[in-house]
């Protein structure tokens, strides 16, 4: 079954002719996901990656062509929300934004729009989603994670690989893992991840990986509380991070006494979440 | 980045917003220059990018020109939580009948703009919103319709403003909502917004905060960046695009993505030890950026050892590990390295490092305990095992 992404997954990539575009597209095809196109306004027409991708002018075309379902989007900061709205616009029900550096005033826009749409957003800033050994949208390495009953939603990116990597290596595999992004305004929370999870057939448990910044672990927390049913493991950076200061990610930052890694630890703690004190720790708590 | 109050009013003016009449000074005598122009007496307000300035003796009333210079003199020469003062603000004083609160930020839950004003003006409106809530009211702007006249009204009647201002209110917000859209602002804020014995409404004192990310679209903004308020690392740390937080500790950190950054300075605290820095390299780990990185952290004297943390997962551990060795050659740094690499062709990785004098560490957990050890022994200038 998996999560978000599966077999079923018909992918175009906005943003294919760029360097990471390319790269990662050939990453994605060899995982075995089902990229049918790329957009490159202005280089409809070619093909990519050995006459096996072709290319189209927008996503409009490139659904018409395709009937693709879901979108990867790689452009630069500048024209990433001109590029989640014209997916969402053509259709698209999941598109998933790996740039990073979007102004948070047009993640509003796009927020504030995309609530009368069927299409759910993941990230921006996000490192994508992977349903190990059926497929992956986004930069995650295939390789550091098995198929398992294990979802993760996380809101980083390495941090989420050293998890997946130490559940790896402690043989347990993952249904989905999903990257939700490190920035402040993000298209899908926790809140609206968990019940994909709760529901899915094949998760069994769940690993949540926060920081500091906002209270989307808080809400988490409080949903976890009153509706899951699967038990749940988290981690939570920036327990050191001094306050008023932005931790390379623009979402984490403790503001006004909020979001600080103690209160978010206390409150799922306090929701009946065993909360790991370090990365490795989780894939004990797991088990 | 966060503007200076009179940065912030002169774009309050701009957009329309009333403020009092009052100009910078870098001297004394400037600002005594500037008292007289005005005449009457004048607030002299230091410019520092810091709260808390009125306690710490940075905001002072002067009842004549030669009182400015002599407050000015003395405000110039202080240092506000650890940065100096080079400017102050000179301002007409007003007279006050009431203040108060009106502030934009970003409500991250709803997702949304949010306005919020308040009653009371003039102090911490976070503390305000723990200690009073009722005295506060929030109403979220759909960014896609921009701020509408009934919401400004809303705001006015929850403040329980007297009618015969709010249109003059009205104003001001949405000036206020102007300048947080046209300026890619995350925070705006008139604070206080007061209102005068004459029954006039007047910014007296405000913030703005601009959104990082959205600078490139704003050049003229980028450039009113006070270099001041930031640690010299940090800035030399932004110029080769890392980020770069110094902290009180010892060990430093050079690790790739910001949460596992931050997850790395946690363990080290975790196992007994302090860290130095928060240190993203992102995610390549390129020999050039391990060595500009491992450059910024050895400027701080404090630290004892360095814990590298990478993870390897386009990257592969090999290509690390053969950088790191560059990098190393280039810089010779003569403290205690532990290195931990994980992921990609790790054991390759960890071979080629092995005939190195860098200690490895096998998980995250070995590494901050070697780290730990190794900032304990405090044997700076010898090379680590």
């Amino acid at each position: 079954m998996a999560v978000l992404v599966n077999k079923q997954t018909r992918l175009i990539v906005q943003g294919i002719t760029g360097h990471e575009g390319l790269f990662h597209t050939a990453q994605m095809l060899a995982y075995g996901t089902n990229v049918l196109a790329g957009v490159s306004p202005g280089k409809g027409g070619n093909w990519e990656l050995g006459e096996k991708i072709p290319v189209f002018d927008s996503v409009k075309l490139a659904v018409e062509a395709t009937g693709a379902n879901a979108s990867v989007i790689f452009v630069p900061a500048r024209a990433a929300p001109d590029a989640i709205f014209e997916a969402a616009e053509a259709g698209i029900a999941l598109v998933v934004c790996i740039t990073e550096g979007i102004p948070v005033l047009e993640m509003l826009r796009v927020s504030s729009y995309l609530q009368n749409k069927n299409t759910r957003l993941i990230g921006p800033n996000s490192p994508g989603i992977i349903s190990p050994g059926i497929a992956k949208v986004g930069i995650i390495p295939g390789h550091i994670t098995t198929r398992g009953s294990v979802g993760v939603i996380s809101r980083s990116g390495t941090l989420t690989y050293e998890v997946l990597y130490a559940l790896k290596q402690s043989l347990t595999g993952v249904s989905t893992c999903v990257g939700i992004g490190g920035d402040p305004i993000i298209g899908s929370s926790y809140i609206d991840l968990l019940p994909l999870f709760e529901e899915d057939p094949e998760t069994e448990k769940v690993v949540l990986i926060g920081e500091i910044g906002g209270s989307d672990e808080e809400r988490a927390a409080e949903y976890i509380s009153n509706k899951m049913t699967k038990p749940v493991v988290a981690f939570i950076a920036g327990r050191t991070s001094p306050p008023g200061k932005r931790m390379g990610h623009a979402g984490a930052i403790i503001e006004g006494g909020a979001g600080s890694a103690e209160g978010k630890i206390q409150t799922l703690e306090s929701a009946g979440v065993k909360v790991a004190r370090h990365p490795e720790e989780v894939a004990k708590l797991i088990i | 980045m966060k503007l200076h109050e009179y940065q912030a009013k002169h774009i309050f003016s701009r957009f329309g917003i009333p403020v009092p009449k009052g100009k910078i000074a870098n001297t004394a005598a400037e600002a005594k220059q500037i008292a007289s122009e005005l005449g009457g007496s004048v607030v002299i307000k230091a410019q520092v990018l810091v709260g808390g300035r009125g306690l710490a003796g940075g905001v002072r009333l002067a009842k004549n020109e030669n009182d400015a210079e002599q407050l000015a003199a003395t405000i110039l020469g202080m240092e506000i939580k650890g940065l100096p003062v080079h400017r102050v603000l000179v301002d007409e004083a007003a007279s006050i009948r009431s203040e108060l609160y009106l502030g934009i930020t970003i409500d991250r839950s709803l997702r949304m703009p949010v306005f919020i004003a308040s009653s009371t003006g003039g102090v911490n409106i976070e503390e305000v919103a723990q200690t009073a809530p009722q005295k506060i009211i929030k109403v979220p702007i759909d960014p896609l319709l921009g701020m509408r006249d009934f919401q400004a009204r809303e705001l006015a009647a929850g403040i329980d403003l007297p009618q015969n201002q709010w249109r003059t209110f009205s104003e001001i917000a949405h000036n206020l909502w102007n300048i947080y859209v046209s300026n890619d602002a995350t925070l705006v804020e008139i604070n206080p917004l007061v209102l005068t014995k004459e029954n006039s409404l007047i910014a007296l004192d405000g913030k703005i905060t601009i959104d990082d990310n959205a600078l490139p679209l704003h050049p003229d903004l980028a450039e009113l960046r006070d270099l001041d308020a930031e640690a010299p690392e940090e800035i030399e740390a932004r110029k080769y695009g890392l980020t770069y937080i110094k902290l009180d500790g010892n060990i430093g950190c050079l690790v790739n993505g910001a949460g596992l950054a931050m997850a790395t300075m946690d363990i080290i605290k975790l196992q007994g030890g302090e860290p130095a820095n928060f240190l993203d390299i992102g995610g390549g780990a390129s020999a050039e950026r391990v060595a500009e990185a491992l450059h910024i952290i050895l400027a701080d004297k404090q630290v004892k050892a360095i814990l590298i943390n990478i993870f390897g997962g386009i990257t592969r551990c090999d290509e690390v590990a053969r950088g790191m060795l560059t990098a190393l050659k280039k810089i010779k740094p003569r403290l205690p390295i532990i290195i931990r690499l994980v992921g990609t062709n790790a054991e390759e990785g960890m071979q080629l490092l092995a005939n190195s004098h860098l200690t490895t560490a096998e998980s995250l957990l070995d590494a901050a305990d070697k780290a730990v050890a190794a900032s304990r022994e405090g044997n700076n200038g010898r090379p680590g095992k």
